[in-house]
């Protein structure tokens, strides 16, 4: 049974995702921060697998994908260090990263290994829903993994609904258009996007991204949502090489209350 | 009839290659573009202005030149489209003259652009100054620094140019920072792609304002020799903008055969070169499937050539599918066999081309030819501004 659905089958406010980059800031600090982060109570994890062109990313994951590339890291390494995922790990973990180093590895290998290392699902922002639906989607779906669509302010409403229908895992609301790391959009005018997308009673629950970086921007994304996703705002506490796992309870701290 | 459709798809796919893989904040751009290019493109005022721009800017039609005592060293006859004659220097004026009226049509007051050599940021540069709206070029920091006289001109015309200090903090990399700049701005902002790469519609986009090369070239070719085909036609390629173009009207007349040269840099397998369709493997780059240079782990690597407008790490995905379907010759020419034609079309014809364009002409050393054929190389740029690349390799 795939864990992100038990996950949201138990909880349905205040869950909180946390975004980190394999390899980052050394090569084996995958599974420590994976670790640390469920101690400290994150409810679900997304581990980016870099790239070396990632165009919707600002400059904190750029920089932790340039030095985890740098540290060795590559899909087969973190298949490797994967292997032991679920030895402590309990909470869904879902992987991030772009198109081309999924294909390169093969997207059905991809998707089997990601199962097999007890993966739940995945997040690819440069695979569209045609491309997804037209030449992967049987792959996901025949290894139980759960595929992740974005969603943006911009985003019509008959497009959403189509997402909604190729979702089975949870729709990863956008807090605005942007790259990842911008200060969050606190106008009326997102409280309005929020609300009309809350409003369309879709299947899969809501998640907001992007911008997410304290209490009160995780608060805010609650009143709309049932959770939230911290990205650049946790990788950039991981920066010192020595010491990386010693602020991970204070952050999810702060940020949950 | 029977013969393999080179042309794109409605979702945007030439075979296998091409698509939109772009991340969601992308979407309404391209969508946008996609749904009003064709149209607007038709439109009687656009073509006006497109025309009557390329005829008294530009300076088009660009000749056809029968070069003769080129022609003569390979006992054939070799005609040269002369783009390095247009405005600014190169062929890619022409599809950021067509652009910015698209632009202009869909509203937008700002442009970006990304460039390597320079070349594309002065084209853009210039048809914005041309329609005073306000232009962003994105440049790798170490081109900004091997290109400075380009960074100049497109100061002078009033553009700002961002460095890219990110990754290789190349073409790649601009391209990247072009993409993340579009991103942040959906709604008053334009992306001016120079070359037939990107998320569809940008690679069909860009060739149709590019198609004007073989257009005219047909029409030349029968003032000159009394019929539109010729039996070879040669451009270079990096993303591979005026190849496309000087192909365009040739694809589907299967007798002419079409030759693309890709900058080999210091040999194919060197460890320095550009050779993408050789050393690239199948994958996504810039929002389109393509062939692309990269590690076995799909991380992208940084091509080399001496010329600064071939070292991109792709080709357009139709340039793919013309490889894949074997329509279109690719073949690699190293830095000194480029060097070589330059000096030699300078000493020759009087003529200086760009190092890109040299990588054409020194293709012509490897043919043999049966002295009544008709061959045309696509001149896509001047070389002035490799004066220093020339000055420092024949040490002039």
């Amino acid at each position: 049974m795939n864990r992100l659905k038990q996950l949201f089958d138990k909880k349905d406010k205040d869950i909180l995702s946390v975004y980190f980059t394999a390899g980052y800031p050394t090569l084996d600090a995958t599974l420590k921060i994976a670790e640390e982060l469920q101690n400290a109570g994150a409810d679900f994890l997304e581990i980016g697998f870099p790239y070396s062109d990632p165009l919707a990313d600002g400059p904190v994951i750029q920089k932790s994908s340039e030095v985890a590339i740098a540290n060795g890291m590559t899909l087969k390494v973190l298949f490797e260090q994967l292997k032991s995922l679920r030895e402590k790990i309990h909470i869904p973990v879902l992987l991030m990263g772009y198109a081309n180093p999924m294909i390169q590895y093969g997207v059905k290998e991809f998707c089997k290994k990601a199962a097999e290392v007890g993966v739940d699902g995945v997040i690819v922002p440069d695979l569209p829903m045609y491309e997804y639906e037209e030449l992967y989607k049987d792959d996901f779906i025949d290894n139980g993994l759960s595929n992740v669509f974005l969603v943006t302010p911009q985003t019509s409403e008959e497009r959403i609904r189509k997402i909604d229908g190729l979702s089975n895992g949870f729709i990863y609301l956008l807090s605005s258009s942007s790259t990842t790391g911008k200060a969050l959009n606190v106008s009326d005018e997102i409280g309005v996007y929020y609300q009309r997308v809350k409003d369309m009673k879709l299947n899969n629950p809501l998640i907001i991204g992007f911008g997410i970086s304290d209490q009160k921007s995780f608060e805010r994304a609650n009143q709309y949502a049932n959770g939230a996703i911290v990205g650049s705002a946790f990788v950039k506490t991981l920066a010192d090489k020595d010491d990386y796992l010693a602020h991970i309870h204070d952050f999810i701290k702060g940020i949950k209350g | 009839m029977g013969h393999t459709n080179y042309r794109v798809t409605e979702k945007g796919y030439y075979g296998d290659f091409g698509g939109a893989y772009i991340p969601e904040m992308l979407y309404p751009n391209i969508e946008e573009l996609r749904n009003n290019y064709l149209n607007i493109i038709a439109q009687p005022d656009f073509q006006a202005e497109f025309q009557s721009l390329l005829k008294d800017y530009v300076g088009r039609p660009s000749p056809l030149y029968l070069a003769k005592r080129l022609s003569e060293r390979y006992g054939t006859s070799i005609f040269l489209k002369r783009e390095d004659l247009n405005h600014t220097g190169a062929h890619k004026i022409n599809n950021t003259i067509g652009q910015i009226l698209l632009a202009e049509k869909l509203g937008k007051k700002r442009i970006i652009a990304e460039t390597g050599a320079g070349q594309h940021g002065v084209a853009t540069a210039t048809v914005c100054a041309l329609k005073g709206l306000e232009c962003v070029i994105y440049m790798g920091e170490v081109d900004i620094e091997r290109q400075a006289p380009n960074v100049a001109r497109m100061k002078m015309m009033g553009a700002t140019v961002v460095p890219a200090t990110s990754g290789s903090k190349t073409l790649k990399d601009a391209t990247n920072e072009a993409m993340r700049d579009w991103i942040n701005n959906p709604v008053d902002t334009h992306y001016i792609i120079g070359s037939v790469v990107g998320p569809h519609p940008y690679p069909e986009m860009v060739s149709q304002f590019q198609s004007i090369i073989s257009e005219e070239t047909k029409k030349q070719l029968i003032e000159h020799t009394g019929s539109p085909s010729p039996d070879y036609v040669l451009a270079c390629v990096g993303g591979g903008s005026n190849a496309m173009g000087m192909f365009y009207h040739f694809l589907d007349d299967e007798h002419v055969k079409l030759i693309a040269a890709e900058a080999a840099g210091l040999g194919v397998n060197s460890g320095h070169s550009a050779a993408t369709s050789v050393l690239g493997k199948e994958g996504v780059l810039h929002g389109s499937r393509t062939i692309l240079m990269q590690t076995e782990d799909g991380q992208v690597i940084e091509p080399y050539s001496i010329s600064a407008g071939l070292d991109y790490p792709g080709i357009g995905p139709q340039h793919a599918h013309l490889h894949k379907t074997k329509r279109v010759e690719y073949v690699s020419i190293t830095d000194a066999e480029a060097m070589d034609a330059s000096l030699l079309l300078s000493k020759l014809e009087g003529i200086i081309p760009a190092i890109e364009s040299a990588h054409a002409l020194a293709q012509l050393e490897k043919m043999t030819f049966k002295g009544d054929e008709i061959v045309v190389v696509c001149l896509s740029g001047r070389g002035d501004k490799d004066l220093n690349t020339f000055m420092k390799y024949f040490n002039l």
